[in-house]
């Protein structure tokens, strides 16, 4: 198989583009992706600080080397989950990689800041854990870039991330998350950043490939919770699709994207305030993370209790 | 040739001189949920690969959501 642009060998195939590249154009195709989707979706500009959320694996690493090389102002935010060894391998990668670019990395912990990491979360509120542990990312990321000043948070969700979450939310019409089901969701709210997905038309095999030839060390190694996740049976019935219909998937996210996502827009009518405890936006009047929070340091007194 | 899989590492031997393809397809793995990695470089699926080959199938697969 020949590189479509210089005729090398390629090192990629793309069916749903119907292209090979090697791995120099590769690596271009997949920065004018970024590009492209920045620009479309006018996600940041050059005169923006933007806070990049890390979690040590590909997509998220791959994206923060776009933009420090194409000379973003940017830091990263890693979120320390406390999940045993999936942990303290992703922050390592995450460090190490900030050393060698030479930018800056903000650490937060989740178990400072909700009063325990992710496995005690799941014991305690008795629900999967990437609940409680979404909660907390996106309160954390929208706190730590206010905090900073930062107008916007990047993250890596790619092609396959959200067309699966597409896909399920449509399965169960959930009309609240269709809406916001954007590659860039401006700050309704002086206390809401803008959120960002810059790597939305990149699927997660091309992000994946990106970072091996950029040498970047993500790690490989799954979360253990994700085991079993919905959003990964998702994908793997979207990969059959794909499988027998190479751009199932683009067609599905971008069609809705292009076609549909701004009917249901109009249906949400969500009226933000602050939350009394802690400032940020809710929609109560204690906002989700403050009641987690409330429930953990409960727990926590009751066992200290017996 | 011998196959290295990813979560939970593991290695299997499988027949070689044939394409990268038809080794997935043995596997019952679509090739677009997977970098195949052949020493220090990605190889496409219509590619070669030897008996005396080493690849390794490195899952792309991210992220969790309930």
């Amino acid at each position: 198989m020949k590189c479509r642009k210089c005729g090398d060998a390629a090192m990629i195939e793309l069916r749903r583009h119907n292209t090979a590249f090697c791995a120099a154009d590769f690596q271009e195709f997949f920065r004018n992706q970024v590009r492209e989707a920045i620009r479309k979706h006018r996600m940041f500009t050059r005169h923006e600080r933007v806070l990049v959320a890390v979690s040590g694996g590909k997509d998220s690493l791959a994206l923060w080397d776009v933009l420090i090389d194409d000379g973003y102002d940017t830091a990263g935010l890693y979120l320390d989950l406390g999940i045993f060894d999936y942990s303290v391998e992703s922050k390592a990668k995450c460090e190490a990689f900030a050393a060698r670019r030479g930018v800056p990395l903000i650490v937060s912990a989740v178990a400072d800041e909700v009063g325990a990491p992710v496995p005690v979360i799941k014991q305690v509120t008795r629900r999967p854990p990437c609940s409680g542990c979404g909660l907390s990312k996106r309160y954390l990321m929208n706190r730590v870039a206010l905090d900073h000043g930062m107008p916007v948070v990047a993250t890596g969700h790619n092609l396959d991330d959200e067309a699966a979450t597409l896909f399920g939310s449509v399965m169960h019409w959930r009309m609240e998350a269709l809406p916001r089901q954007s590659p860039a969701l401006p700050a309704r709210h002086a206390k809401l950043v803008r959120r960002v997905k810059p790597l939305y038309r990149l699927s997660e095999q091309e992000t994946a490939a990106y970072a091996f030839v950029r040498r970047i060390d993500y790690i490989v190694e799954e979360c253990p919770f994700a085991l079993g996740a919905t959003s990964i049976a998702h994908k793997e019935v979207l990969n059959r699709m794909e499988a027998d219909s190479p751009g199932a998937k683009h067609n599905f996210l971008f069609g809705f994207l292009d076609k549909a996502r701004a009917a249901f827009e109009q249906a949400e009518d969500v009226v933000l305030a602050e939350c009394v405890r802690c400032g940020q936006v809710t929609t109560g009047t204690v906002c989700a993370f403050c009641k987690l929070s409330d429930q953990v340091k409960r727990a926590a007194a009751g066992a200290g209790d017996v | 040739m011998r196959v290295v899989l990813r979560n939970p590492r593991r290695e299997v031997d499988v027949a070689g001189n044939r394409r990268v393809k038809d080794v997935l397809r043995e596997l019952q793995i679509i090739p677009e949920t997977v970098l195949v990695i052949r020493g220090d470089d990605l190889i496409t699926t219509d590619q070669m690969v030897r008996d005396g080959d080493v690849i390794e199938l490195r899952p792309v697969m991210s992220g969790g959501t309930r």
